[in-house]
């Protein structure tokens, strides 16, 4: 500070002076902070986009159409379509037949290249045709098979014809095989139809969601009902009932640690807890409900409460004038009109649980599992996880396999929590 | 299956006493012409829940407790000589049997192992049928005492209300237990840790390499190689964290002032929820961006310059992490600005200053505890952050302050060491449980230093 007297008219030249040099720096905040906001869309776009682009061909997949001759003898040969008879048949040969017929290989190494080209699920395929349609025996049909995923890489051209054929994951013969299919129209580029009822495989091109999306639902609706039932009883108890003391105070501060412990811990806790104690097995969804329902619990115990805290005392009062007792008061007055704030706080919670993966882990539902788990106690994994198992894969079409799972996940938790919003916008009542 | 079958019988029981009781006061209304205490539907859930509650409850000790008096028992049919000899592992024994019970064989177990599965099996039906009987017989005779019970001086709602109060404060209990189960779970596991690697090598180590005890026990020439110096890994983290801030603390404060002060109200509107946006994608989505756009993008362009950066980076992680918690520093802070009183403004324009002036040197320093709560509230979210640095950040645990090589953090060496199938009794499983331990410890402390800040300078201006 200088302490000379300076006269107004002084004063008022120096703000004038000064007054473009401060408009600017005041037009440079505002520009910092548009930069900023632009740059977090700019992250989200580039994100979405890089998912997008990426996973929007997973749900599409090249397919080879083959003329079958289903022929009963050789596809079933003890006649009563077991799974047995459909398994000692020769469905692949019968594939692999006609397709020598198209490609025309020479010798036995040509051949054995030449099974590679239709992924190893074909018997698998007809085995299903003919059980869903007996009729078919006896005919000759077009069926289409998924080719195996080099050769669909090797379409998609991230496989290049250029590349030195020692290089290359598929052999100069190889592509003479597909340019020939490909002369005759008998490759497709279609929706897969295994990506969203496959289940886990080692062949990215049978590989799909099924099983870890019904893994994801049922550990979802066990989360669900542990954590909702649990989440807005404790949240009344604190709110209506209890009286402000250090117990409830206690119970308090640790709803509010819950919330702040990183999901990984849960996942310890699950391991040591529910795992070696009190030895419930692995992998099961039911294990993994109980461990993200802990987790969700904070979350939906907090919203509730605030949900509970903006019903207005005199609706409280007015029950009670009218004889309710206190019990009353809470199921028919309060609860009814928490009720909008305490569901969007469950959905937000879900979708946290339906995005979770770390604690998971920990309890194993990272294992393998080709079966579609049927309850709440097979051995099952869930979406996210999917996605972290196929990340690690190293073949081409995992990744785009990975990205489409992602954009069904997303698509998941955008409609909750669009779900959510709506809910608040539609049923919250202002008072 | 089975419990799914006994359940709803029980819950079919239970189901009747309501209608029986229901009826039962029903009837009472109507012949003796005499008031009930309570509605009479009142009379129907007591009977419920007395029938319902102690059956349940004795279900489910038994159903936790089976497994846990089954392997107390099957001690008596190992084989002596397999308890004596050098290498006996009860848990490993009990995974055994407990396979061959499931069908799961491999090879051809010893045939005591299968003595004993067969004797589990056993014991499995037996304690079926106990189950049975004793649910449904508890649930029928507490279903009938409550039923008996019935009468026109019971005072049904108040027993009614009592219930449901006492099923509240259980519920909320949960909270509590959960906690303990947490401690409980990490620090005894933790104090088995420091029982073989003192706790000072521990925390001032500078070399995490651990391996099997399997390895150093059968004399393969690793002895003494694992060592448990777990500075690499708060390195790592502490690393990956501040790049993170990097990227985060600007594009959110910056984003917050904008939202807050100079946005128009439908700008607002739109960017808000867009912004948190970012907070509700799954982590695991940030992960394999990071692994599969982030980190190739910033390797070839690191090459471009000349530099050498490694596929799984520290840069890469920390990143996408900061984009991760952008919301958490924006929201958090857009909040703690709006809440500043409109009369500080007003006062800092009447004194002629501009926007930019008001906000840097009135409204920020108001709203400073809380943005710095935020921040510190986004650092423990970095800190215990899991699947982006999994997917990332590499597993090699360099001491290094170069975020373009690979680092590696606390959750990320948890998540591999206990993924998989693992040995209790080793050091490298141990350590993860005091991993864990300090992880808890600071993300505890940062929420509790973060609590406090706003707590003491909230009321300031009010």
């Amino acid at each position: 500070m200088n302490n000379k007297i300076i006269t107004p008219l002084e004063a008022s030249n120096k703000v004038k002076k000064s007054i473009a040099k401060r408009r600017a720096k005041d037009n440079r905040l505002k520009l910092y902070g548009r930069v900023a906001i632009s740059l977090a869309v700019c992250f989200l776009l580039i994100l979405f986009y890089s998912i997008f682009s990426k996973g929007y061909s997973g749900f599409f997949q090249y397919y080879v159409t083959l003329d079958i001759n289903f022929d009963r003898e050789r596809i079933d040969p003890k006649g009563d379509l077991s799974d047995n008879s459909l398994f000692d048949g020769e469905a692949s040969k019968i594939v692999n037949e006609s397709l020598f017929s198209i490609i025309q290989p020479q010798g036995r190494k040509a051949k054995k290249q030449a099974k590679k080209i239709v992924s190893s699920g074909k018997d698998v395929r007809i085995a299903k045709m003919v059980k869903n349609d007996p009729s078919l025996f006896g005919t000759t049909t077009k069926v289409k098979f998924a080719l195996d995923d080099d050769i669909d890489s090797f379409l998609r051209g991230y496989i290049k014809r250029e590349t030195p054929e020692s290089e290359r994951r598929i052999s100069n013969k190889i592509i003479e095989y597909i340019d020939k299919l490909n002369e005759e129209g008998r490759i497709s580029y279609e929706f897969s139809d295994y990506i969203l009822s496959g289940s886990a495989s080692g062949n990215p091109e049978m590989a799909g969601i099924k099983g870890a999306f019904i893994g994801s639902m049922l550990t979802l609706s066990v989360c669900l009902l542990i954590a909702f039932p649990l989440g807005v009883a404790t949240a009344i108890y604190l709110e209506e009932v209890a009286k402000k003391n250090k117990i409830t105070e206690f119970i308090e501060v640790n709803i509010n640690n819950l919330a702040a412990v990183p999901s990984v811990v849960f996942g310890i806790m699950g391991l040591a807890i529910f795992i070696s104690i009190f030895g419930m097995p692995r992998s099961i969804p039911l294990v993994g409900g109980m461990v993200l329902a802990l987790m969700t619990l904070p979350t939906i115990i907090i919203s509730s409460r605030a949900a509970i805290r903006a019903v207005p005392p005199s609706v409280r009062d007015a029950a009670y004038g009218i004889g309710a007792s206190k019990l009353q008061v809470i199921f028919h007055h309060v609860i009814p009109l928490a009720m909008p704030g305490m569901l969007t706080g469950t959905i937000i919670g879900m979708a946290q649980a339906l995005g979770e993966t770390a604690p998971l882990l920990m309890i194993g539902m990272v294992a393998f599992i080709v079966d579609v788990p049927n309850s709440i106690v097979d051995p099952g994994t869930v979406l996210p996880v999917q996605i972290f198992m196929w990340a690690d894969f190293a073949e081409r079409m995992f990744i785009q396999k990975t990205s489409a799972a992602i954009i069904v996940l997303l698509g998941f938790l955008i409609s909750m929590n669009a779900l959510a919003v709506y809910l608040r916008k539609k049923l919250e009542r202002r008072w | 299956m089975f419990n799914f079958y006994l359940l709803s019988s029980v819950l079919l029981i239970s189901l009747i006493f309501f209608f029986l009781g229901n009826n039962r006061a029903k009837n009472l209304v109507k012949l003796n012409q005499k008031n009930l205490h309570s509605l009479t539907h009142y009379y129907g859930v007591y009977s419920l829940l007395v029938s319902l509650l102690p059956a349940l409850g004795i279900f489910f000790i038994f159903t936790i407790c089976d497994d846990l008096i089954f392997a107390e028992l099957i001690k008596k049919y190992i084989p002596k000589e397999v308890v004596a000899s050098k290498d006996y592992n009860f848990t490993i024994v009990l995974a055994q049997i407990n396979n061959s019970v499931e069908g799961l064989i491999f090879g051809t177990p010893p045939k005591w192992v299968t003595n004993a599965a067969e004797i589990w099996i056993s014991w499995i039906h037996k304690s079926q049928i106990i189950t049975v009987i004793i649910c449904i017989s508890t649930a029928l005779i507490s279903g009938f005492l409550g039923y008996k019970k019935i009468s026109g001086n019971f005072r049904s709602r108040n027993a009614v209300e009592k219930i449901v109060m006492s099923i509240l404060a259980v519920s909320s209990v949960i909270a509590i237990l959960t906690t303990i189960a947490i401690i409980f779970s990490v620090v005894f596991e933790s104090i088995r840790f420091f029982a073989l690697i003192p706790y000072d090598e521990f925390l001032f180590g500078t070399v995490w390499n651990p391996q099997f005890e399997g390895a150093e026990r059968a004399g393969s020439g690793q002895e003494g190689l694992s060592q448990y110096g777990a500075i690499p890994l708060f390195a790592g983290t502490f690393l990956i964290s501040i790049i993170a801030l990097c990227v985060s603390v600007p594009v959110g404060l910056f984003s917050a002032i904008y939202l807050s002060e100079y946005a128009t109200s439908k700008e607002r509107v739109f960017f808000k929820p867009l912004l948190e946006i970012l907070a509700g994608i799954p982590t695991v989505v940030y992960g394999f961006f990071a692994a599969l756009t982030v980190a190739p993008f910033l390797r070839s362009s690191g090459s471009i310059f000349g530099l050498d950066v490694a596929s799984e980076s520290a840069l890469a992680a920390g990143l996408v992490m900061g984009i991760m918690i952008i919301p958490f520093i924006s929201s958090l802070s857009d909040d703690v600005i709006n809440a500043v009183p409109q009369s500080l403004r007003d006062a800092g324009y009447g004194l002629g200053s501009t926007k930019n002036e008001t906000v840097i040197k009135i409204v920020l320093p108001a709203a400073l505890p809380g943005i710095v709560a935020s921040i510190i509230l986004a650092v423990s979210r970095a800190v215990g952050e899991t699947m982006i640095v999994v997917m990332a950040a590499g597993l090699a645990a360099n001491l290094t302050a170069n975020p373009l090589e690979a680092v590696t953090t606390v959750t990320s060496q948890i998540v591999t060491i206990l993924v998989g199938d693992q040995e209790f009794e080793s050091a490298k499983t141990l350590s993860a449980f005091a991993l864990a331990l300090t992880l808890i410890v600071i993300t505890l402390a940062m929420n509790f230093y973060a609590l406090h800040v706003v707590k003491k300078y909230r009321e300031q201006y009010e």
